[in-house]
């Protein structure tokens, strides 16, 4: 399409989720200059609205904001956890970045879940089974791309747990009798299964001791590095942002507010809000 | 004269009024169009609770004539208490025929076994399923596992099975083992042991199968493809009685009832029972064969 500047791996456009039922006013009236998400008419919450940008090849790009930004929402509407209201998301690999993945059919959208994307929730819960070994856990990702051989699973799953330092011989436990970091592990190791171009990762230290949270980051960017994954980090914690990220958007109120290179971001804040949040840095 | 059949009786025939009857035998032709796909329907009132049989009555009540010879089995043997009463019950709604012999009936409602006795395209069997949904074990909400089978996603269904073989080293599924119909949905076998279900494959009868309490109904017509589901390394097998025979007739090549005997022994019976009779009065039989079967040693 844009011969030019289609180096994009994923283009985001105008990407919008209200609840409620909106009215023409709503996104006027709601905003980071009207300090609320929520329609004063409509009574109908924008969770983001407006949402535009690109992300190159093993580029890690930081959503940054209070809670409530809508930070998580972008994330979950890029990997179809819920519905768009409007705009759209192309994904270079899907259908040579031609149509709207968002707009695909449910049996489209598992396929690019389960080959072009991976996901690490802020709670194991979410994106592991807790009934099933890490192993089976593993293997549900190898087996919805298709890997039928129990053998070349283990195989597989053994060598993703050896990547994110969990000892092998756990592989048939639960995740349930791991600790929070062992959790947050298998998560990435099941996200990265498949070696998907794009990672999303949604507060993945929250809820983390700070050494955990330490070798978590690490065994990041340690992947990022060896893999070239590009990867969306979502987090509240700037010094998160800064250690994994090269540019940042900052959100506040559904939109986003400031967006550039992390580092700039960082020493140079433009926007009030964002001057906030890098002065309250402990 | 012509006999007045209509007010012959106080009941229907059949029991089943014709306007129910005409919607199971539609959703019937649903559940036959799609294979595997299961279909809801009415699941109307029995004079029996919901779950003891009710779909597998509902299926022969609407499918049954006053010619047919009707056929009832239940875990393999004609004389147990829910097979009688059933065939009673049948009986006595429609004067059809009844019978032991597998090959005379036209019609076989059955409860957890298929015949050792190879079925025609003259028959039609009947399946009493007590839970229709294959994901139940790894689903439980309703709504999910339809979309489920909408898409086609059946990831988790084959992690439960990679699981299980993670665990105990073999896919520990006795009865109602899995399996993919037509190369698309994936239907639970009622619990009819893993012996039976490669007689499903490329089978000469229509089967038929009817869970009341679910209210739910499919079907595998004849000559379709059902596959066990198995993993490139982890194959499905049928049950290993490691040589064990039949002690009243010394057949090997039927499915086995263990016996316990008073002081502790073990005996081995063929468990279906009609099967058994003919082994014994000496008739000549066409057993079901398949590639599992034939693998056993003679």
């Amino acid at each position: 399409m844009n011969g030019t500047n289609d180096q994009w791996l994923l283009r985001v456009s105008n990407l919008t989720k209200i609840y409620g039922e909106p009215d023409e006013r709503t996104l006027e009236h709601t905003g980071p200059e009207w300090n609320t998400n929520i329609c004063p008419f409509t009574d109908s919450i924008v969770a983001c609205a407006g949402v535009s940008f690109d992300l190159y090849p093993g580029e890690v790009l930081g959503i940054v904001g209070e809670s409530g930004s809508g930070k998580s929402t972008v994330v979950k509407l890029l990997y179809f956890d819920l519905e768009k209201t409007a705009g759209e998301a192309r994904l270079s690999p899907y259908d040579d970045g031609r149509s709207d993945m968002l707009a695909a059919s449910g049996q489209q959208k598992r396929r690019i879940r389960n080959h072009l994307m991976g996901m690490v929730y802020q709670n194991p819960r979410d994106g592991l089974n807790f009934r099933f070994s890490s192993g089976g856990n593993i293997a549900e990702k190898l087996i919805m791309a298709g890997q039928m051989h129990v053998g070349g699973i283990r195989q597989r799953a053994a060598f993703l747990l050896e990547k994110t330092e969990i000892p092998v011989r756990r592989m048939d436990d639960t995740p349930a009798n791991f600790s929070g970091g062992m959790q947050q592990r298998v998560q990435i190791a099941k996200a990265i299964a498949n070696n998907p171009p794009l990672l999303f990762l949604d507060e993945v230290t929250t809820g983390l001791d700070v050494s955990v949270q330490a070798r978590v980051l690490d065994l990041i960017r340690e992947l990022q590095q060896e893999l070239g994954i590009a990867m969306i980090v979502v987090s509240h914690d700037l010094s998160v942002i800064r250690m994994l990220t090269d540019r940042t958007l900052v959100m506040k109120n559904g939109r986003i507010v400031e967006g550039g290179l992390t580092d700039q971001i960082l020493q140079d804040p433009q926007h009030a809000y964002t001057q906030l949040l890098v002065s309250s840095l402990l | 004269m012509i006999e007045n059949t209509k007010y012959k009786n106080r009941w229907n025939f059949a029991f089943i009024d014709e306007s129910t009857k005409k919607e199971i035998r539609r959703k019937l032709l649903k559940a036959v169009a799609i294979p595997g796909y299961q279909c809801p329907y009415s699941s109307p009132e029995m004079p029996i609770s919901r779950g003891w049989g009710t779909g597998g009555l509902h299926v022969t009540l609407a499918i049954i004539g006053r010619e047919d010879i009707f056929k009832i089995i239940d875990q393999g043997s004609d004389a147990s208490v829910n097979a009688c009463n059933l065939r009673d019950f049948v009986h006595a709604m429609t004067g059809c025929g009844t019978t032991f012999d597998t090959r005379k009936a036209t019609l076989i409602q059955t409860r957890h076994r298929i015949t050792e006795e190879a079925l025609t395209d003259k028959q039609i069997y009947v399946l009493q399923v007590p839970q229709p949904e294959p994901l139940r074990s790894v689903e439980r909400y309703e709504y999910r596992t339809r979309q489920m089978h909408g898409e086609a996603d059946y990831a988790k269904m084959w992690v439960s099975l990679y699981e299980s073989y993670v665990r105990h080293g073999d896919i520990l599924l006795g009865a109602g083992y899995p399996v993919r119909v037509n190369g698309r949905y994936i239907m639970a076998t009622t619990p009819i042991p893993r012996w039976d279900i490669p007689n499903l494959h490329q089978a000469e009868t229509p089967y038929l199968f009817g869970a009341g309490r679910e209210k739910r109904l499919y079907a595998i017509p004849p000559h379709t493809t059902v596959e066990p589901l198995e993993f490139e390394d982890v194959r499905f097998h049928i049950e290993d009685f490691s040589g064990a025979l039949c002690y009243q007739t010394g057949y090997g090549k039927a499915f086995l009832d263990e016996i316990y005997g008073d002081d502790g022994s073990r005996q081995w019976v063929v468990n279906d029972s009609n099967f058994l009779d003919k082994l014994k009065n000496g008739e000549t039989i066409v057993p079901f064969m398949n590639p599992y079967l034939e693998k056993l040693p003679s």
